[in-house]
């Protein structure tokens, strides 16, 4: 049931998800998990970049822009209500 | 430097100043906050060996007597080091800089995302220094309806937190006297310290959860206005069009709105040499002092104007938050030749003059597209290739109709911005798969909420960048002009009064060391068919492109017969009875190598200072001149083939 946030925002989905883990451990994931794509976070795609990409994504109430190449190492499932 | 090596080297006595690290993410108000504690008094500077730029003052005297220092760190999201900004904090931090660790750190808090910035101040403790908190935007999370019990924070972290809003100076005052006060005890609690041991993001960012649920708090409600704004500004149709728009502006206001300001300072120079030449007796050194000192770093004071308008528009968009959505909007194009949205600026920026757009490349926090784009923003038109090209393209090419409105000459012009344009792009591309390639950061930027930026904020940025170029000016720039005022000027010779002065001062630089040079260039440009006088003139280029004109001036002053001016001259009028100076396909030829030539010291200066090694202005210099000599070979060849 799990999903990538890249694949969150391809569908346009805009309801709260929760974050399940960060692919890899490299210096590029753990950089995502410390400004707050890690475990336990709850997003929500916000839109898409007129020409597709980036998208925006409302986190611990700022808005962060991901490229697809890094959204999609994020997987999620959806959200507490 | 000098004052690094002095605080460093005393020991720690009761007349020594306490020193405060600011330490918080971008966005946070971190600059507005110093700027507020010191009274917008900072000193700029660098720290050694690396480019990050070093900002300190001491806190206002209404608080104490100047014994209190703050420093205001780079901004960082973490103290895990990736960026050199980062790294540097950290340093700081650790005193690793020949200096003691500060006394203390003040972090600062964004109180409408606190989330994002309870993790750096575990981070901040694990260091072990004191620490208190300064909570910023509480003002804004008010609006938006949010609260937080700043007492219960207090208890919970156990060390001073502060409400403040910095741009209007509320709780600034507590902040500032309990900096001034010695006797407060900052020292994070064992508790917080254990937190900070703990070594994953999760872990800290389930600590941070745990804090918040302890104290009473209400959410901010999401920045309607912000939103409103978004949703035009980013609309796939709008977004684009608003975004053309600014840069249709930009150009503008580089272009247009800052000539004024260029052409009187341009005056005002040539006013103070015209002077000098007159009121001083006509010696060696009074031409040396008007037409080296005064002509030759005149040519780059006049480009003040455009640095100081160019940083007050990218200052005030970048703190009213548009430019993270230009970079936003932009990034998927750059990232066709490797590189990010925010790199776009500074390419921006270069059209004006590459030195401002290199000081610009700062906001870019990946230090491999941040020398991409430094190596590769000489490449786009600057201004001062305007005066060259308008000049060659005038003289050598044909203003016959092409088709419709398009004459050659538009066309010429046109061709040889986006032959810039282009080149730039796939160096970029090229350097970042060759010599710059390896395992990047994420790509991550953060939208702010729209916000009005405080003018002082913006004046103090415009100042610091404005001071820096000054330096620069009044030292290697004015070291440059004096020695290529020399090669252009000895040996001396008699003036024979039977002739003119402009064919006396012909006469000087034909025997001058700068001809020798073009002469012993000769075989160098031979394929191009330049002889030697053009040859001086890009000696004399290489200081700066626009000196080029001036130079070809001098030399080619005697054959102005009857006021035909340059452009008459070169295209074949005057004296030289209808025999231009270059073929067209050497005229061309010399238009491409202006295009691609590294031919401006304030660039490499700029490079130097950027990138901290001379390394990279070296590298620069050889391959933008190699490509330049290769492109005006190509150009000529396929030029005289094509019997142009």
């Amino acid at each position: 049931m799990d999903r990538t946030l890249a694949e969150v925002a391809e569908s346009g989905d805009d309801r709260l998800v929760e974050i399940v883990g960060v692919k890899g451990d490299g210096p590029v994931s753990w950089r995502l998990r410390e400004i707050g794509f890690c475990r336990g976070a709850a997003v929500r795609f916000v839109r898409r970049a007129p020409l597709g990409d980036p998208a925006m994504y409302e986190l611990h109430g700022a808005i962060l822009s991901l490229r697809r190449s890094e959204a999609n190492r994020i997987r999620v499932r959806p959200g507490s209500p | 430097m000098t004052e690094l090596v002095r605080l460093g080297a005393a020991p720690e006595s009761p007349g020594q100043p306490r020193r405060f690290a600011i330490l918080g993410a971008p966005n946070s108000g971190k600059t507005t906050l110093f700027n507020a504690l010191t009274g917008h008094r900072a000193k700029a500077g660098n720290y050694p060996g690396v480019t990050v730029d070093r900002r300190e003052g001491d806190l206002h005297r209404r608080f104490s007597d100047g014994s209190v220092r703050l420093i205001d760190l780079p901004g960082v999201y973490s103290l895990e080091p990736q960026s050199e900004d980062e790294a540097v904090a950290v340093r700081v931090l650790r005193g690793e800089f020949g200096e003691p660790p500060p006394d203390g750190v003040v972090v600062v808090l964004d109180a409408t995302t606190i989330e994002r910035g309870l993790p750096l101040v575990a981070e901040a403790a694990a260091l072990g220094v004191p620490l208190c908190i300064a909570l910023t935007m509480v003002d804004e999370l008010k609006a938006r309806h949010g609260e937080i019990d700043v007492g219960a924070l207090t208890a919970v972290l156990g060390v001073p937190v502060l409400g403040v809003v910095g741009n209007r100076g509320l709780g600034i005052d507590d902040l500032g006297a309990l900096l001034a006060g010695s006797r407060n005890n900052l020292t994070p609690s064992p508790d917080l310290q254990d937190v900070a041991a703990s070594e994953t993001p999760e872990a800290r960012f389930n600590w941070t959860y745990w804090v918040l649920g302890q104290c009473r708090r209400e959410v901010p409600r999401a920045d309607h206005w912000s939103r409103r704004l978004d949703r035009f500004l980013l609309h796939p149709v709008f977004g684009p069009a608003v975004f053309l728009t600014f840069v249709a502006l930009f150009f503008q206001a580089i272009f247009t709105w800052a000539t004024p300001a260029m052409d009187l300072l341009s005056g005002l120079m040539d006013g103070l040499a015209d002077w000098l030449l007159a009121s001083l007796p006509d010696t060696l050194v009074t031409r040396l002092l008007a037409d080296g000192v005064v002509r030759g770093v005149g040519a780059v004071i006049v480009f003040l104007p455009q640095i100081v308008f160019l940083f007050t528009v990218i200052l005030f968009l970048e703190g009213c938050g548009y430019m993270a959505r230009a970079a936003f909007v932009v990034d998927r194009m750059m990232g066709w030749v490797g590189l990010e949205g925010r790199c776009f600026l500074a390419l921006l920026s270069s059209y004006a003059c590459a030195v401002p757009g290199i000081m610009a490349t700062r906001t870019i926090p990946s230090e491999r597209d941040r020398l991409t784009t430094i190596l590769v923003a000489p490449f786009a038109t600057c201004s001062a290739r305007l005066p060259v090209y308008t000049l060659l393209i005038a003289a050598f090419i044909p203003a016959d109709r092409v088709f419709g409105p398009f004459t050659w000459q538009g066309l010429t012009l046109g061709g040889l911005y986006v032959l810039g344009t282009a080149t730039a792009l796939l160096s970029a591309a090229v350097l970042k798969r060759g010599l710059l390639r390896g395992a990047s950061l994420p790509f991550y930027l953060e939208l702010p909420p729209f916000r009005l930026p405080r003018p002082s904020d913006i004046a103090l940025g415009v100042w610091d960048r404005a001071r820096m170029f000054l330096r620069r000016a009044g030292t290697i720039i004015l070291s440059v002009s004096i020695v290529l005022w020399f090669l252009l000027n000895l040996p001396r010779r008699p003036a024979d009064p039977r002739l003119s002065d402009a064919a006396n001062q012909q006469a000087v630089l034909e025997g001058s060391y700068a001809a020798s040079v073009g002469r012993f260039l000769e075989p160098v440009f031979a394929p191009m068919d330049f002889d030697w006088r053009i040859n001086v003139g890009l000696v004399a280029s290489q200081a700066a492109r626009e000196v080029m004109v001036a130079t070809l001036a001098q030399i080619y002053a005697h054959e102005d017969g009857d006021g035909e001016g340059l452009g008459g001259v070169l295209a074949g009028g005057g004296e030289r009875g209808g025999e231009p100076v270059l073929s067209r396909a050497s005229a061309l030829a010399l238009l491409v190598y202006f295009a691609f030539a590294m031919q401006c010291m304030s660039t490499l200066v700029v490079i130097r200072r950027e990138t901290g090694k001379w390394r990279w202005p070296a590298f620069t210099f050889i391959y933008m001149t190699g490509l330049g000599w290769l492109g005006a070979w190509v150009t000529f060849q396929l030029a005289t083939a094509a019997g142009v």
